[in-house]
């Protein structure tokens, strides 16, 4: 395997332009600071929006007085939850799983009590962002102060403050007596959990604690919306979805989401943390109230303190195991912190904890559990990082158990085609055990391990990846190039993997193809950006709009040339008579004859596919332990994963690197970090630490190609796998360096040293372990 | 009470009236709508509002309007020319150096300052001066081999635009 950069992607298999690396098409407007994000955005006579937030994490609202800020220069208007209109109660589809109305909107606007710090009270709109911010600070808020509860243990203790007075458990279908600060209990099971640890020559049992990590996108939230005379609301924001800002604030303001035109601005990062709405429904509240434009931005701390990070966790690990390594029986139990409203993605760690392993016997517990903090979100992987951090460290100390390579025994327990996870799906075709070989036979791999206090780790994870719905529309202009519509908000560079596909299709360049993302007023439905789905997903719109691209091309080229359309046969961007060999035409000058042959050729697809190819991944990293500080350095890494397809090659590499540094910093530095009373200390890039240049080597990546067979060019999802593996990774990594098994995250170096002190008995007095 | 602001941005003389408390970012981004600087923190710990002032580097939501008083200002803005891309611009395209973007103007600036002070930098050389731009999306891996074949491309150039 060869390949420009550091990647390694087999290309010149058959196709033109997938495998290549052409310059995305959005490049240039952002790299000259030309994109506009939603920020950027400028209107006329704008008004802007700032919100009161909750200064404790637990308390009643007794009153709020709004009188002297409505008062304030520059304000004109000053919102409450009791300015939401009456709705009745309902589910509503956020993109990657259901939401409860109610919730969403007391999430938005508190609603007699506030749960967490930064909790939304009242909004402000003012002719200048300083004026709103200053009416805020003139809200005047009664509150009686509860007790917060801060932790899934707290929290699931028997008489707990509870948050939701009215919540009862939902455990395995039944409603508990008692209201609870646990929102379900859900279970898998396949087997016989007994008769498979009975089988077991050993059986290892642990337990795991993960704090709160935030997705840490560098582009705070923004909105801005116009509620027009007319009855229309337009809104501007930065989101995963523009279909979904459409549905979510459509719900919470009980309006037709017809009414609504969502307009997705540029991104600067989601990862599952702009699939929610915060502001949206806010800024069109005060559009309405106000008759203007109203926009929003967040501050920092407000992006930590107020959207959604994902949830810390306790989690309970037991595996059994023969004295050959062959796994018997894998029990598990996750808490996962919900936030402040119920619907943790533990369903999703429940699924994936044990995924990259065939074993017969398997029941995993999953509670959602409601805490004082904010109301977790998806991010990369929901759910499936914190699993594999717990399953992944057994799965390593098995090996030294059974005297085997990290790798081999892995191997022995590997899921393949056909295996059954334990919520029951077999799997398709996938590509675990080729992740395993490429890191066994990589250098990396082979290196000898020099040094005290260094030590190398290995870890596996699995993402599902997802299909759900995708529209687009392509039309061909008269000199041949083409425009791609899409309702994919791009993050990562999809404009170009989509374009790329289209080019492939139609036998042109990908350079010819000119993708733009629209508004909701202009393609078809599209769901979020989300789940690893676009590449795969309106990849497949993509081709069907494509193909159909081609056939209408091939019938305009039989009416030229007055023949039958079965007389014509296509290859690459070159239609041809099969009767006629002298009558053949180019694309590009078919293009320059639509005018003759009935005008506008334009068509449309839109898919809800089947067929989404799961992913595996494999990390290897090499870390070297300060013995005076507990800090961590990664000293090299290295990330294999089945891609299926490596469309673009280096975006794949590029959401592999991601992925991967993403999971190295939930690994040894990030973490939400709360004082008694519940408030946030480290609300902020200062304090929450994510790496830097500074603090990384280079990422490898190797791609493995094993082709999905759900999509024609063999596209599986790619950008969520790679955050899985590496906490778990670093976490065997340390072992080895130091002989110390570390169970909690993150493992920072504070963590690092108290563990190395206690291990030589040397912890001062009055420290906690 | 606003106060009367004279200075140079992207060698075009500016004069218009700021408050005091306006930062340097909020000015270039609200007054003059240059909205290629970004917001990503607004206190100095991610770079995405990186300029140049005077020619050093600077988070510009940490400099005061006013303290640009009489000086030089660059921006993204300002670094492609009408001969087309600077060469760290072309080179962050052609090794797929971002992903989303909202870090890539701070960054190019940053790279930019780096390589005219070290025109031949180390990968450790670019790893230190760019910790101050925080990346979510790329891992760094291709900004850090952008930069770096961004000064192997200018050294080699034979009229080097570092310079200037
Ligand atoms: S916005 Fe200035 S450093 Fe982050
Ligand atoms: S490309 Fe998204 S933050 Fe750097």
């Amino acid at each position: 395997m060869s390949g420009s950069n550091n990647g390694n992607s087999q290309n010149g298999n058959g196709y033109r332009i997938i495998g290549s690396r052409p310059v995305r098409h959005d490049g240039v407007d952002k790299v000259t600071g030309r994109a506009l994000y939603g920020a950027d955005l400028r209107l006329s006579d704008c008004l802007h929006g700032k919100v009161l937030r909750s200064p404790h994490a637990h308390a009643r609202i007794l009153s709020i007085d709004t009188s002297e800020a409505l008062a304030s220069p520059g304000v004109k208007a000053v919102i409450t939850s009791a300015d939401y209109p009456e709705t009745e109660s309902k589910i509503i589809d956020l993109g990657e799983g259901p939401a409860i109305l109610k919730d969403l909107r007391a999430n938005l606007l508190a609603d007699g009590k506030v749960l967490y710090k930064g909790h939304p009270i009242a909004a402000v709109a003012a002719t200048d962002p300083f004026l709103a911010r200053e009416a805020t600070k003139k809200i005047k808020v009664e509150y009686e102060v509860l007790k917060p509860v801060l932790h899934i243990n707290d929290a699931m203790a028997e008489g707990s403050p509870l948050l939701h007075e009215d919540l009862h458990t939902d455990s395995l279908g039944k409603k508990s007596d008692k209201p609870s600060n646990v929102a379900k209990h859900l279970r898998f099971e396949i087997g016989d959990i007994d008769k498979g640890f009975a089988e077991a020559d050993e059986i290892f049992e642990r337990e795991f604690d993960t704090a709160m990590v935030h997705q840490g996108y560098i582009e705070p939230h923004n909105a801005t919306a116009l509620w027009n005379a007319d009855g229309h609301l337009t809104i501007w924001s930065s989101t995963q979805g523009a279909f979904s800002v459409r549905a979510q604030t459509a719900g919470i303001l009980n309006i037709p989401e017809s009414s609504i035109k969502a307009v997705p601005m540029e991104i600067g990062g989601g990862f599952g943390g702009k699939i929610p709405v915060y502001l949206e429904p806010i800024a069109a509240m005060l559009s309405k109230e106000t008759g203007k434009a109203v926009k929003m931005t967040m501050d920092r701390d407000e992006v930590f303190e107020s959207t959604g990070p994902t949830p810390g966790s306790v989690i309970k690990v037991k595996i059994g195991v023969k004295k050959n390594g062959k796994i018997t029986a894998a029990d598990a139990s996750l808490a996962y912190e919900a936030g402040a409203f119920q619907g943790s993605p533990v369903n999703c760690g429940m699924m994936c904890i044990f995924a990259p392993y065939d074993i017969e016997h398997v029941r995993v517990d999953g509670y959602d559990v409601l805490v004082n903090k904010p109301k977790t979100a998806a991010y990369r992987a929901p759910g499936a990082t914190n699993a594999s951090m717990a399953s992944e460290t057994v799965i390593d100390e098995i090996a030294r158990w059974a005297s085997l390579d990290p790798i081999e025994l892995r191997k022995l327990n590997a899921a393949k085609e056909g295996t059954v996870r334990a919520d029951g799906l077999a799997y398709p075709r996938i590509g675990y055990v080729e992740t395993l070989e490429a890191c066994e036979s990589h250098e990396h791999y082979k290196a000898p391990k020099e040094g005290s206090f260094r030590g190398r780790g290995v870890a596996s994870g699995f993402w599902f990846n997802c299909g759900f719905k995708s529209s687009v529309t392509v039309s061909v202009e008269k000199d041949g190039t083409v425009r791609l519509i899409e309702g994919s908000t791009d993050i990562g560079g999809t404009r170009t993997s989509l374009a790329m596909q289209l080019a492939e299709i139609l036998g042109i360049e990908a350079e010819d193809v000119r993708p733009m993302v629209v508004d909701t007023d202009s393609v078809g439905y599209t769901d979020i950006t989300g789940g690893s789905r676009v590449t795969f997903a309106t990849g497949l719109a993509v081709i069907e709009a494509g193909k159909k691209v081609q056939q209408e091309m091939a019938r305009r080229a039989a009416q030229l040339w007055e023949v039958d359309a079965s007389d014509v046969e296509v290859e690459l961007d070159v239609y041809r008579s099969k009767s006629d060999s002298s009558k053949s035409i180019t694309f590009k000058e078919l293009a320059g004859s639509l005018d003759e042959t009935g005008g506008a050729l334009s068509e449309q697809a839109s898919v809800s596919p089947q067929g989404v190819g799961g992913g595996f991944g494999t990390h290897i990293v090499d870390v070297e332990v300060d013995p005076d500080t507990g800090k961590v350095q990664v000293l090299r890494y290295t990330a294999a994963q089945d891609v299926g397809k490596a469309i673009h090659p280096s975006y794949v590499e590029g959401q592999i690197q991601g992925g991967a540094v993403q999971g190295i910093g939930w690994a040894i530095y990030e973490g939400y970090h709360y004082n008694e009373d519940g408030h946030m200390t480290n609300a902020n890039f200062l304090d929450y630490r994510m790496p830097t240049t500074l603090d990384l080597p280079m990422i490898d990546t190797i791609l493995v190609e094993v082709p999905n067979p759900g999509h024609p060019f063999g596209v599986r999802g790619v950008g969520e796998v790679p955050i899985v593996p590496p906490c778990a990774a670093l976490a065997n990594a340390i072992y080895d360096a130091i002989g110390i098994r570390l169970r909690e995250l993150p493992m920072n170096s504070t963590r690092v040293l108290k563990a190395l002190l206690k291990e030589k008995g040397a912890l001062p007095q009055g420290v906690e372990a | 009470m606003k106060t009367y602001l004279k200075t140079t941005i992207n060698g075009e003389d500016k004069e218009l009236l700021c408050e005091p408390r306006q930062s340097l970012l909020d000015v270039l981004r609200d007054e003059l709508e240059l909205t290629g600087t970004k917001e990503g923190c607004n206190n100095g710990n991610c770079g995405a509002c990186n300029i140049m002032l005077d020619g050093r580097l600077v988070n510009s939501c940490m400099v005061l309007a006013l303290e640009a008083q009489g000086k030089q200002v660059e921006t993204i803005e300002g670094v492609a020319d009408t001969e087309g891309l600077h060469p760290l611009q072309e080179v962050f395209l052609e090794e797929a150096a971002l992903q989303c973007g909202i870090c890539t103007p701070g960054f190019i600036l940053s790279a930019k300052s780096l390589l005219e002070k070290n025109p031949n930098p180390t990968e450790d050389d670019v790893r230190l001066w760019l910790a101050g731009n925080l990346c979510r999306c790329t891992g760094y891996d291709k900004i850090v081999r952008a930069v770096l074949e961004s000064a192997k491309r200018l050294s080699e150039s034979p009229q080097s635009e570092v310079a200037s």
